[in-house]
């Protein structure tokens, strides 16, 4: 217990790797059976059954799913590009996962007296009995998003097709578009916490004082934005199915496809992650169950808005789209920080 | 542990740094100069200015890059069109080893050498180092950033006007 390793205690290490794995298992499996509830949800919605044959009402989908991807045969476009179309999907994939670095999943738990914060990027003054975290989360998730563009760009040059072009550059400008209004959106929200670092948003939360409920505007726009963002459905014109045959992705087969739907479901859960830790309180519920319980269940919850959102909407047309972002979202959340700004001067203070 | 850290992220950044100038495909170029960004922001890291890093990573990586590629894609330059002279290899590399031996010489021998400014780790480690620079640029830089503001928004004007025919 008290050996030190480069001057931190082994429990430390131990808690560390332990966090990692759990949360990157946990994600991996919400991915998995992410795709088997989207189904199965937009199947009932339409009125359809979904998914029934492979297990009981269709339970093992996404192993078929995968084991039938990991079968096919890897195409790769004689005409392209190789190297940006071999790390296109990786490009894409990683920024999704590394974002739950920082999001706490979780309030402090204890393990044979040694406290433990259930946030990856972040360690507890066992002494101090505080909680410490990297200080600039918010702006760690901003930026793990903007990354996640050049997946899709790449893929799109890279494939040398005129589809995928058109894919990657409606993307591109998509992305960039709904950047700005998702992060005036959260700089509202820091402007009432005056912090930037997660686990203190998250603490100003305890008790229902939930950020959606004092920035409802900035909550729905975050939201949609982030929908944007990640090409869901009514904003999935890079891979808009009936005019450019999937987009980005048209050339790519195999694990390579695999790992771009991965990456759509692994920024779905991201993002909903995101919003429940900026505007619903994260951790923080009726006290009857854990807190990571809670947060899941929002997530889940959020993950499920998503799904119908999808079945409801139909998709948007790309002037309409440009309209939406440049011309409502943003002058609407520069007034928003121009009311929170006066009000925290003036009002609340 | 930390100069074993610091070796590899900079033998990355070098390399990178290096491939940005000797790639054929300007898009594997520009995606080295994304590499060396992020190479940058881990510095920026361990030297304790996180916002740094991540303002590194948004605005470089993030937007200022995703345009460049915008601009390759658009333009469709799929191998290098521009013939490289020798004369300007000689001179540049001349230029940039006369810089580097400059700036070593001035860090080891100049005024600045183990200078420790007003800022310490522990500073910004307690306060923040979010709520420092912004302190800092609103009270003591106030004008400059001010200045910088109003530059910004006569750009944005101008290319506004340039884009559009008929306003």
């Amino acid at each position: 217990m008290d050996t030190l390793i480069l001057g931190l205690p082994v429990a430390y290490y131990i808690a560390m790797v332990a966090k990692v794995l759990v949360a990157f298992v946990f994600v991996l499996l919400t991915v998995a059976y992410a795709t088997y509830a989207e189904r199965k949800i937009i199947g009932h919605m339409q009125v359809r059954l979904g998914p029934m044959r492979t297990g009981w009402h269709g339970l093992l989908q996404p192993i078929a799913d995968g084991v039938k991807l990991f079968f096919k045969e890897e195409i790769v476009p004689s005409q392209a590009s190789k190297f940006a179309f071999l790390i296109a999907p990786l490009v894409a994939l990683i920024p999704a996962f590394i974002s739950f670095a920082v999001i706490p999943f979780g309030d402090t738990i204890t393990i044979g007296g040694y406290t433990v914060p259930l946030q990856i990027a972040a360690y507890y003054d066992q002494a101090g009995k505080q909680v410490f975290d990297i200080n600039v989360g918010v702006l760690y998730i901003l930026a793990m998003a903007s990354l996640g563009v050049y997946g899709i760009v790449l893929a799109g040059w890279a494939s040398n097709s005129k589809y995928s072009l058109l894919g990657g550059l409606r993307s591109a400008a998509q992305m960039i578009s709904y950047e700005l209004a998702a992060g005036l959106a959260i700089i509202s929200v820091f402007m009432l916490s005056e912090s930037l670092s997660l686990h203190k948003i998250v603490a100003d939360q305890a008790g229902g004082a939930w950020y959606a409920f004092k920035q409802p505007l900035a909550f729905v726009i975050f939201f949609i934005c982030s929908l944007a963002e990640i090409n869901r459905t009514p904003f999935d014109l890079p891979e808009a199915e009936t005019e450019l045959v999937s987009g980005f992705c048209t050339e790519y087969s195999s694990m390579k496809y695999a790992m771009f739907f991965m990456a759509e479901y692994a920024n779905m859960i991201t993002v909903c992650a995101v919003t429940t830790t900026l505007f619903l309180g994260g951790w923080h519920g009726p006290a009857f169950l854990p807190g990571w319980f809670w947060f899941i269940a929002k997530v889940y919850f959020l993950i499920f808005v998503c799904m119908w959102v999808r079945a409801t909407y139909p998709r948007y047309r790309y002037d309409q789209l440009m309209r939406l972002g440049w011309k409502v979202f943003l002058p609407l959340t520069l007034v928003n920080v121009m009311a929170t700004g006066l009000w925290v001067m003036f009002i609340s203070k | 542990m930390e100069s074993i850290f610091f070796l590899v992220v900079a033998a990355v950044a070098v390399i990178s740094s290096i491939l940005v100038v000797t790639c054929k495909n300007p898009i594997n170029s520009a995606l080295s100069l994304v590499m060396t960004f992020f190479c940058l922001a881990t510095f920026y890291v361990m030297l304790d200015a996180p916002f740094m890093a991540a303002t590194q990573v948004i605005v470089y990586a993030g937007a200022i890059m995703v345009l460049i590629i915008f601009v390759i894609m658009l333009l469709n330059v799929r191998v290098e069109t521009v013939k490289r002279g020798t004369h300007a290899v000689i001179a540049g590399s001349a230029i940039g080893l006369f810089v580097l031996f400059q700036t070593i010489w001035f860090l080891m021998k100049g005024s600045m050498t183990g200078k420790v400014g007003e800022m310490t780790k522990e500073q910004i480690v307690s306060v923040g180092h979010v709520e420092l620079i912004g302190k800092a640029l609103f009270t003591d830089f106030l004008l400059p950033f001010e200045v910088t503001s109003v530059l910004l928004l006569a750009a944005i004007v101008g290319a506004v006007i340039l884009a559009k025919k008929k306003i």
